[in-house]
Order: structure tokens, then sequence, then C-alpha cells
């Protein structure tokens, strides 16, 4: 199925990638050359087979509902690019 | 000659005290500061000073009769596993200030039993890529060269790039990689060393930088097989900070290697057999096979129907996984951030100024992939042909005990080759992708050169869990094969000791 204009600035959109509008058709090409070559996997019968989730190799344990990790809040801020006293900082959301 | 040892032969030094974990250190050092400006192997080096004291504590231990499994070995580390304190980048400019406050499993592991870290390796952008070429720190140039056209700068393979190059050249004894379709394999087989990507869930995947969950897994890149068996006895175990993480118990994986493999059933699957595959190519495999039976296996012919589709599904699933996990760069809490006046503007330009083209082309395929709308016909689709592709390798595994394939369908090209068309980059990891999508180990030995001079490595693939076996095959390609070749930049090249 081939890409067009439209649905190429929709996903970038989607992914939060802030293309530029000339940036769009290069993307578009690029993009329309992979998804024509995935779409090989139409031919394949798959009726009655179930989706792998992960490897499936190991089942999932449970563990104690108990707090294993934390009282590092300074460490993780330290990480962030801007920060204001013990909080993260985004641009006005709510006016 | 310090440089050119092997995991195991430098225990044995140390252990002897015939040189000191400082000397062996410093060596590795030296040849770094020499040829890293060449080769761009390494992204970060660590401070000398640093490098040392962790040596001299490993002098101590061998003193006091404590030292551990991987004591006082000098090894690079892939940077893609975070490291405390230390800058931990994923070749991503999105990355390149970010020093975590943690350390991840498989490192701290390697440092329980000793190992003497001396930086970060290069690697392709969040380890998307086959030839290293997508880093933005510069791509790795492979330390071989063709003989016949010594000037083309060759790719060392991807996306663990910086660690093939590194062994291979004599920068480290060892490196730590992580493969997800290929990328320990390939580049082990692109730079003439042994890369074995274990069965998904032998070591915990926390604290290594994420690309796609399901198939992410972390192994060792060495010099020989026995070295793969030791440093990954060291890395691997059970974690319960990684909830696909084995808790089944770790052999001493190094003593599979030098067991007979006599009666043995060896698979050989037909559909690798592709009319495109170069003659040099299938040689190397036939010897592969003949030394197999020489060694007492049985060759059997196994079919593995849906070969055919492993890359196209892995192009499906991986960036449908790598655009989710690659969600949490926003700016925010860590990386870069680029200012705009709205939050949705922040995301957009610090993802748009972060994340290099390969990146983003994947993010953007896995977030089509997995819209409204196509998700049935491409993610669902892909995970159903998945079962299929697990289901071929459980069927073989019925009658054979390993499969021998060729590791990659060609030698290390050159850089500026296989560019412009993403998909014909993407069919180098064709003999890769399959074992990742099952989950089973799979190891790669190099076996030989081409007629350019350049190495060929051949593919062990085993049953999940089964390592030791594959060890064992792989040991018996390794004593057969006497591959004892050396790239051209090396650090033993034109030098005394």
């Amino acid at each position: 199925m081939s890409l067009d204009l439209a649905t190429t600035r929709r996903i970038a959109k989607l992914a939060r990638i802030g293309l530029e509008e000339h940036e769009l058709e290069a993307t578009r090409q690029k993009l329309n050359g992979i998804l024509g070559w995935i779409d090989q996997l139409a031919e394949v019968d798959v009726e009655g087979v179930p989706p792998m989730v992960g490897t499936e190799t190991e089942t999932l344990r449970q563990r104690e509902d108990k707090v294993t990790d934390g009282n590092c809040r300074d460490a993780l801020l330290a990480c962030a690019p801007e920060t204001s006293g013990p909080f993260y900082t985004v641009p006005k959301v709510v006016e | 000659m310090l440089t050119g040892l092997t995991l195991t032969q430098a225990r044995e030094g140390l252990a002897a005290r015939k040189f000191s974990a400082r000397e062996l250190a410093k060596a590795q050092l030296d040849a770094i500061a020499r040829l890293n400006p060449l080769l761009n192997a390494y992204i970060t080096v660590l401070p000398e000073e640093t490098v040392l004291a962790a040596a001299d504590a490993a002098d101590a231990r061998y003193a006091a009769g404590t030292a551990g499994l991987m004591d006082g070995l000098p090894i690079g580390v892939k940077d893609l596993f975070c490291t405390k304190g230390v800058r931990t980048t994923a070749a991503s400019k999105m990355l390149e200030n970010f020093v975590p406050p943690y350390e991840s499993t498989v490192t701290a592991n390697l440092l329980k039993a000793g190992a003497v870290f001396l930086g970060k390796t290069n690697l392709d952008e969040f380890a998307m890529g086959s030839a290293n070429i997508t880093s933005a720190f510069g791509p790795v140039a492979s330390p071989w060269k063709r003989k016949d056209d010594p000037s083309a700068t060759l790719v060392p393979g991807g996306s663990s790039g910086g660690s093939s190059a590194a062994v291979a050249a004599g920068l480290g004894l060892a490196a730590t990689g992580t493969d997800t379709g290929g990328s320990i394999r390939q580049p082990a087989a692109y730079c003439g060393i042994v890369g074995l990507k274990p069965t998904y869930g032998r070591c915990s995947r926390w604290g290594t930088i994420a690309f796609a969950s399901s198939l992410d897994q972390a192994g060792p890149m060495t010099r020989s097989v026995a070295d793969a068996g030791l440093m990954l006895e060291a890395m691997a175990g059970f974690d319960e900070k990684d909830s696909t993480c084995s808790n089944r118990p770790v052999p001493a994986f190094s003593k599979a290697v030098g067991k007979s493999v006599k009666g043995l059933r060896v698979g050989i699957p037909t559909e690798y057999r592709s009319p495109n595959l170069p003659a040099e190519v299938v040689a190397m495999w036939e010897q592969g096979i003949a030394w197999l039976k020489e060694a007492g296996c049985e060759i059997v012919d196994v079919s593995l129907p849906h070969t055919k589709y492993g890359l196209t599904t892995y192009y499906i699933i991986a960036p449908a996984e790598c655009s989710s996990n690659l969600a949490r760069y926003d700016g925010i809490r860590f990386g870069i951030r680029k200012d705009a006046p709205t939050l949705d503007g922040v995301y957009e330009a610090t993802r748009a100024a972060g994340f290099g083209a390969e990146v983003r082309n994947r993010i953007l395929i896995g977030t089509y992939v997995l819209s409204a709308g196509y998700y049935d016909a491409y993610y669902l689709k892909a995970q159903k042909v998945r079962t299929l592709i697990k289901r071929d390798f459980e069927q073989a595994f019925e009658n054979v005990d390993v499969l021998l394939t060729p590791t990659a369908p060609s030698a290390a090209f050159a850089q500026g080759e296989n560019m412009d068309d993403p998909v014909q980059m993407y069919l180098n990891d064709i003999f890769t992708v399959p074992a990742s999508m099952a989950g089973v180990p799979a190891l790669s030995v190099p076996v030989g050169l081409n007629g350019h001079g350049l190495p060929l490595g051949l593919q062990v693939i085993g049953k999940h869990f089964d390592e030791e076996t594959v060890l064992s095959i792989g040991g018996a390609l390794e004593a057969a094969a006497g591959f004892t070749h050396l790239p051209s930049v090396h650090a033993g090249a034109g030098a005394g000791a």
C-alpha cells in the first residue's frame, strides 16, 4: 500500500517528530520503499496461527507488592535538561 | 604482546603473575590512544587513573587469592549499556550528555566478576544499523583492508561495530555487544572475531538502552569460542529487574568448548542456499560442513520454510517496538531538549534534532504499523508469522542438535556501498534475523578469508538455552579452521612487544 504525503505528515505528528515541509517528500519515498518490501508478508497464510508475544520462553513471575527502589529523586532529576526545584519543567499547558 | 591475548590466556598470565592487571590495562590504553583516532571504535575512553585503579584492585584480589571469573581483564563496553557516572550515548545526539545514575545488570555482573572497563564502544545510533555508519559520533572504520584495494575504508558491521573493531584491532581483549537482529554476529563475522547472541532471557536487559525489547539480547564479542563462554558466564544470570530474564542456572559455559561433538546432528537449512549467495561464501559453508563431518557430526538437511519472511517480519516488529521504546525521549526527563512555545512543540523539535535519519525512519515505520487501521494488517500479521518462524526452528530441532549457516551473505563492504537503499542494507541480516525472531542462541565463528583477504564467519544456531552445544560445535569449527589472521590495523603490527 502506498503512502501519501498527508499520511506521512500524520505519522510524523503521531510520532512527535517535527519534520520540515521539505523533508516530507524524501521521507515518504524512503518509507514507501520499505513498506513496499514489507508487503510480501500478505502472501503468508496465517489462518488459525496465534500471534507470538515476546519469545515466550519464560512465564511472567509475580513478586511481593512492596517498594524495591526509590529515594533517588535528585539523581534522576539531575538527568533532566531543565528543572525547577524538585520538578521537571515544561512549557505552560494550561492558561 | 599484551594486546593480542585471549581472555583465557590473559587470565592464566594474571593468575601466574606473569604480568599485572595494571600492565595489561596500560597496554590496552596505549593501543587505544594510538589507534582509536584511525578507527573511532570508542566513543568514550575512561580516564587512565580510573582504569588503572580498577586494575590495581584486581591485582590485589589476585594477590589475596580471591580473583573472580573476569578479574583484571580489560574490555570495552558497547555504549548502549548504562554505566553509573560514565556518559552513555547510544551513539545518539539525543543522549550526548546523558550520565546514568545507575549501572546496567550486565555491566554490574562483569564488574562483580572483576572485569576492568576501558571505555564505551561506538555503535549504530540506538543499535539501528548493520554497518556502524549511523552513529552521531561518526562511523567506525574496520581495521581490515581489502588486499587488492587497501585505500577503501570498510565497515566493521553493525550495530556493535565499535566493539568488533576494537576486539579485532587489539583495543581491548573483548567487548560486550547487543544483538537485536544480528548486531553481535554480523560485526563479529566482518571483523574476524567470535560473537555470541545467547538465548533471549539469558542476560538481563535491565539498564541496556532498549531498541526492540522482545529481541534485544546482550552477549560477548571475543577472540576465541572459549572466551565467549567465559564472558557469557560472567554476564548472564537471573535478574528480578527484567521480567523476561530467565532464572535457569548458568552453566560453566567455557567448559563446553573442547567437548567431543561426535554423534551430534547438524542441520543445514535448505532455504539458506540462496542462488544469489556468493560462491566463496558457499565454499566456506561447505568447508564448515566437511570439518564437522570429520569431527564425527552427522549432517542432516532441514527445512525452515518461513526463512524468506524473517527479515520482513523483523522490519515490522522491531520498528514497532522501537517506536514505543523511543517515545521516552521527549526532552523533559533526560537527554537533549529543544525549546518551543508549546509542549508538543518541545517534543517535536527535540525529537527532530536528537534522532538521526535511520532512527527517525524506523520510528515512523513503527508508528505506521501500529496505527489504527494498519495494526492488524501489519503488526498482528507479523506476530503471527513470527510464530511460524519459531515453529520452523522447533520442528528442525526435533531432529537436529544445531544448525550451521553462513553468518552473513558477504564479507564486509566499503563505507558508501549499500547506503542508498535501506532494503539493500537490511539484507545483510538475512541469516541472523531468524534466530533472533525465534529467541534461540547463535554464535558466529571466523573460519577463513575471502578472495579480497577479508574474514568470513559461520553461524551455529542452537536450541533455547542450549548455548553449551553451540559452543562445543563452535569450538570444533574453530579448531579445524585455525583462524589466526590479523587485520592490517592492529596494536601488534610493527610494535616490538
